[in-house]
């Protein structure tokens, strides 16, 4: 039922609402609302309770193994939480002068440094809000330095074939045209065809890596090199920065902005699909075009750095300091984890990944890049089972739920057919990777007894599949604009 | 190993299953010469209990002003229970809804959520949510571009008492897409938007207006008359409000004869609390016949296989992990966490009780204005009727006074003459429902001790 079936009409919450004394008589009519906004009505019991049932529905890190590829589901810490929301961080006005702000701002600045040390980079700003702003930031500030040079001709990025459906989009947001570049059987990108196809039109490559395929781009310092020789800048999406967390930095690599989600690798929560943090980076050529704000150090105490500092800033792309209170749950995250810690991370994270890749595959499954090592995550593909027993990816995946385990993530990338890209993190004991190996073997013989009963799956949710056809074709999008 | 589980013989295991002598070996193909040994500027790291100490001290150090600042962020009271049941971790660490069957619990709050922000807009669909109210301006005005297929020129009406900053990040975000904002001058002396000022573009093609109520000044503008000039000239309107406001002034949805095209704003006054900035969510509501330009992530009500109800992620084909480089927006999520919180805040307090929040508000300013009035050297700089901010122009500048104030543990305003040297010596002041009695006494005292 939904929130507006449980409303009793003139229930109120006394509790929650303030003392009004007086009427409200001096605003003309013709700018007044003229009836009650159609909101439920209920006690606060009812409200609690339809909540925490309502939250009961979902699958999430906390009561699920959630091996969802290239989005990083590892263990959100308790403390990160809590210490983000002590009362003096919360009630911080973001334009409270600085006299009030030097703890946040010490946050804030050490957030800053750390994320240049572990990426190799040499300046960071934490205003985007989202991985997809991050990438957003980085591309403008690719515009902004040719810009900067006078060099008005570079209007294509390049981009391959793997990526994520956010690169080509957000090159467009800037203005640009994109150019696909095709990957090859082992999981490189095809280096002839990027020798090709750079010139002085390019602006820009966008690459992840790992790649979206789930394997390093061993060639990184000839694509670097390639892309630099033509004049043009390299992108690091950060998407699977966790996979090589203290092991190697896209600075070292030869990249000049990289975005780094810091809901994936900094254990920031994924919030029910935000928010995030897409914390963005740059080499000391790019430095002058960071969005603002920043914080600088001037011998004990911080400051905001504003547009009299930094003239070249591509701005503001958000109304304060971007998602200050998911930073510093990244920040307390890094300090609990250390050097020490933050190099475990990548390490963990791909030995749980190339077990997993081991054991699927000695029991029978086919992986999408057989002779490669995985990176943090790697790729079943489920073709043999779609054409031989006529159950697919997705098929798989709804049966999962059953068994307790979130599905990982299907269809992505577009270049493998019936594609599970699975991605385990760090976090998760053996036991949890055991037993979805266990789930996915017991699923295969289901499959190959009685493959109708796998297509019906899942039976223990909520609800069965849903029509998503009828959803887009009768959109119902609003309970009030119908009743 | 903080947050790593694995035992030594579990390692072991592990490996021989690879078949690899090392966790280094994993690595083998990354050249050597571009790995890394160390962490070096990194500290070791602590233990929760001196983290813990640390954030303490740190958060401490901020203090905590009396707040009479608002300017886009505001101190409202946020009801336990809110936070309370968001950082459940069925709702704290749940990602996207992709899996809907084991989702359900997200997208119909999701689903709740859009109905609520239909409800207080009085539009007909509201969006998932965008990053904050900046972002959810700037997406607008890509929208109205994509939406009003008469108009070619890509020129955006923007009045200057618009918030200052979400017009520069506006801006940064649409600049390249060959869009051009216009600024309008407000009126000296009321803070408005004059259809005189908005008349000089009349017989030009221009695409949609940005329409703020209220305004940045906290002055109210004459939506209807505005909406409705801009619709008989072809011109889109853009509703920039304040969702607490929405309970006591007239909703974008009934502006003028046929209501505005997009209503978008910054959601934090409803459950967020200041935080600094954020997290907070933009949100966006528009007329059915725009939703498929509208960006974001949108939750339907639809059937299962077995006929009982049910909530997807629908429209999926504007998004861009389908249309790639002809996406609506590069934006995947939306900010699921706060929109969350808003709308259990939403749910408590119910249409009465955020009518009370919105009047404490207002009658609270109005009490602000009559107890600053009498103070020599401070006059209110606009005629008219405000909502629940106010600008007042000092004697002296205003930086001065802020920090005279600070030195009284008080949070005295937004200084404005940066973004509005026009104006001089003048600071936009807000009293929200927190406000005591008491304390803005305390505050008109400060001032004419200052002053």
């Amino acid at each position: 039922m939904l929130i507006f079936e449980h409303t009793t009409q003139g229930r109120q919450n006394t509790a929650q609402a303030p003392v009004v004394n007086a009427e409200v008589n001096d605003i003309p009519v013709e700018l007044r609302r003229k009836t009650a906004a159609p909101l439920p009505e209920l006690s606060e019991l009812q409200v609690v309770r339809h909540y925490t049932r309502l939250s009961q529905k979902n699958f999430s890190i906390d009561t699920h193994f959630y091996p969802l590829g290239s989005c990083t589901m590892k263990y959100n810490p308790r403390a990160c939480n809590s210490l983000a929301m002590l009362p003096g961080f919360l009630s911080r006005h973001p334009l409270a002068p600085e006299k009030f702000s030097q703890g946040f701002m010490a946050c804030i600045y050490e957030l800053q440094n750390m994320l240049c040390e572990v990426t190799g980079m040499a300046g960071f700003s934490l205003t985007p809000m989202a991985g997809a702003q991050g990438e957003f930031a980085g591309v403008a500030m690719i515009r902004a330095y040719h810009d900067a040079k006078q060099d008005f001709e570079r209007k294509e990025i390049l981009v391959p074939d793997a990526a994520h459906g956010t690169n080509p989009a957000t090159a467009t947001m800037c203005g640009y045209t994109v150019k696909e570049i095709p990957t090859l059987d082992n999981g490189d990108v095809d280096l002839d065809a990027l020798k090709q196809a750079v010139g002085p039109q390019t602006a820009g490559l966008m690459l992840t890596n790992p790649s979206t395929l789930g394997v390093f781009e061993r060639r990184i310092e000839e694509i670097a090199k390639t892309v630099h020789q033509a004049g043009g800048l390299l992108y690091y999406d950060g998407a699977n920065l966790n996979a090589i967390l203290g092991k190697i930095r896209p600075g070292d690599m030869g990249f000049d902005v990289i975005h780094s989600n810091l809901h994936k690798t900094f254990s920031t929560p994924h919030g029910g699909g935000g928010p995030g943090s897409g914390a963005i980076g740059v080499s000391n050529r790019l430095k002058p075009f960071l969005p603002l704000p920043m914080v600088a150090k001037e011998g004990e105490s911080y400051r905001w750095l504003t547009e009299k500092d930094c003239p070249q800033t591509i701005g503001r792309l958000s109304a304060f300091m971007g998602n200050a209170g998911v930073l510093l749950r990244a920040y307390v995250y890094m300090r609990l984890l250390g050097k020490e810690g933050m190099q475990r991370v990548g390490e963990f994270a791909t030995l749980n990944a190339n077990y997993m890749m081991a054991q699927l595959k000695n029991k029978g499954f086919d992986v999408a890049i057989p002779d490669r090592r995985a990176s943090h995550e790697f790729i079943v593909t489920l073709k043999k089972q779609a054409k031989e027993l006529h159950v697919t990816a997705m098929d798989f995946a709804k049966r999962l739920l059953d068994l307790g385990y979130h599905a990982p993530t299907t269809y992505f990338p577009l270049l493998i057919p019936e594609c599970l890209l699975i991605e385990p993190t760090e976090t998760e004991a053996k036991e949890s990777l055991d037993g979805f190996i266990e789930a996915m073997l017991q699923i295969q013989s289901e499959a190959e007894n009685d493959a109708e009963f796998v297509k019906g799956a899942p039976y223990t949710m909520p609800v069965k599949r849903l029509d998503e056809v009828r959803a887009a074709k009768q959109l119902d999008l609003s309970w009030v604009n119908q009743s | 190993m903080p947050f790593i589980p694995h035992t030594e013989d579990e390692i072991r295991d592990m490996l021989s299953v690879i078949g690899a002598d090392s966790i280094e070996q994993l690595f083998d193909e990354i050249p050597a010469h571009l790995r890394i040994k160390k962490l070096e500027g990194i500290p070791d790291g602590l233990n929760e209990m001196e983290v813990s100490r640390l954030m303490t001290a740190r958060a401490a150090q901020d203090g905590m002003p009396v707040c009479f600042m608002g300017a886009g962020a505001y101190d409202h009271h946020i009801p336990a229970a809110v936070w309370q049941i968001t950082t459940r971790g069925e709702y704290y660490t749940a990602y996207t809804p992709y899996q809907a069957e084991a989702s359900q619990g997200t997208l119909q709050l999701i689903y709740e959520f859009q109905s609520m922000m239909t409800a207080l807009t009085a539009m007909d669909v509201s969006n998932a949510s965008l990053y904050d109210g900046a972002s959810a301006l700037s997406e607008a005005v890509l929208m109205a571009v994509r939406g009003n297929r008469k108009s070619k020129s890509r020129r955006i009406l923007v009045p200057t008492n618009v918030n200052p900053v979400y017009r520069s990040a506006t801006k940064s975000i649409v600049q390249h897409q060959a869009i051009e904002l216009i600024d309008v001058e407000f009126d000296t002396k009321t803070g408005q938007t004059t259809l005189d000022a908005l008349k000089a573009y009349e017989g030009e093609d221009i695409t949609a207006v940005v329409i703020s109520q209220p305004t940045f000044f906290g002055t109210l503008e004459q939506v209807d008359a505005i909406t409705d000039w801009a619709h008989a000239n072809g011109i889109m309107v853009i509703a920039v409000v304040n969702p607490t406001s929405l309970s006591l002034l007239k909703p974008p949805g009934e502006w003028g004869d046929k209501g505005v095209d997009i209503a978008c704003g910054d959601g934090q006054p409803l459950g967020a609390p200041m935080s600094s900035g954020g997290p907070y969510y933009g949100f966006m509501c528009c007329k059915k016949e725009h939703v498929r330009q509208m960006p974001g992530r949108i939750v339907g009500r639809t059937l299962d296989q077995d006929g009982k109800e049910g909530f997807v992620l629908t429209l999926q084909a504007r998004e861009q992990h389908i249309r790639r480089s002809k996406a609506t927006s590069n934006i995947c999520t939306n900010q699921g966490l706060v929109v969350t919180a808003s709308t259990i805040y939403m749910s408590l307090l119910g249409p009465q009780g955020l009518e009370k929040v919105a009047a404490a508000c207002h009658l609270n300013t109005n009490r602000l204005i009559e107890k600053v009035s009498a103070v020599k050297g401070v006059d209110v700089l606009f005629n008219g009727i405000v909502f629940h901010e106010v600008v007042l122009k000092l004697n002296k500048p205003v930086a001065e006074v802020l920090a005279a104030l600070a030195e009284k543990n008080i949070l005295g305003g937004f200084d404005l003459s940066s973004d509005y040297p026009q104006l001089k010596n003048a600071m936009l002041v807000c009293a929200t429902e927190m406000r005591t009695d008491e304390e803005i006494d305390r505050y008109a005292r400060a001032l004419s001790e200052i002053l």
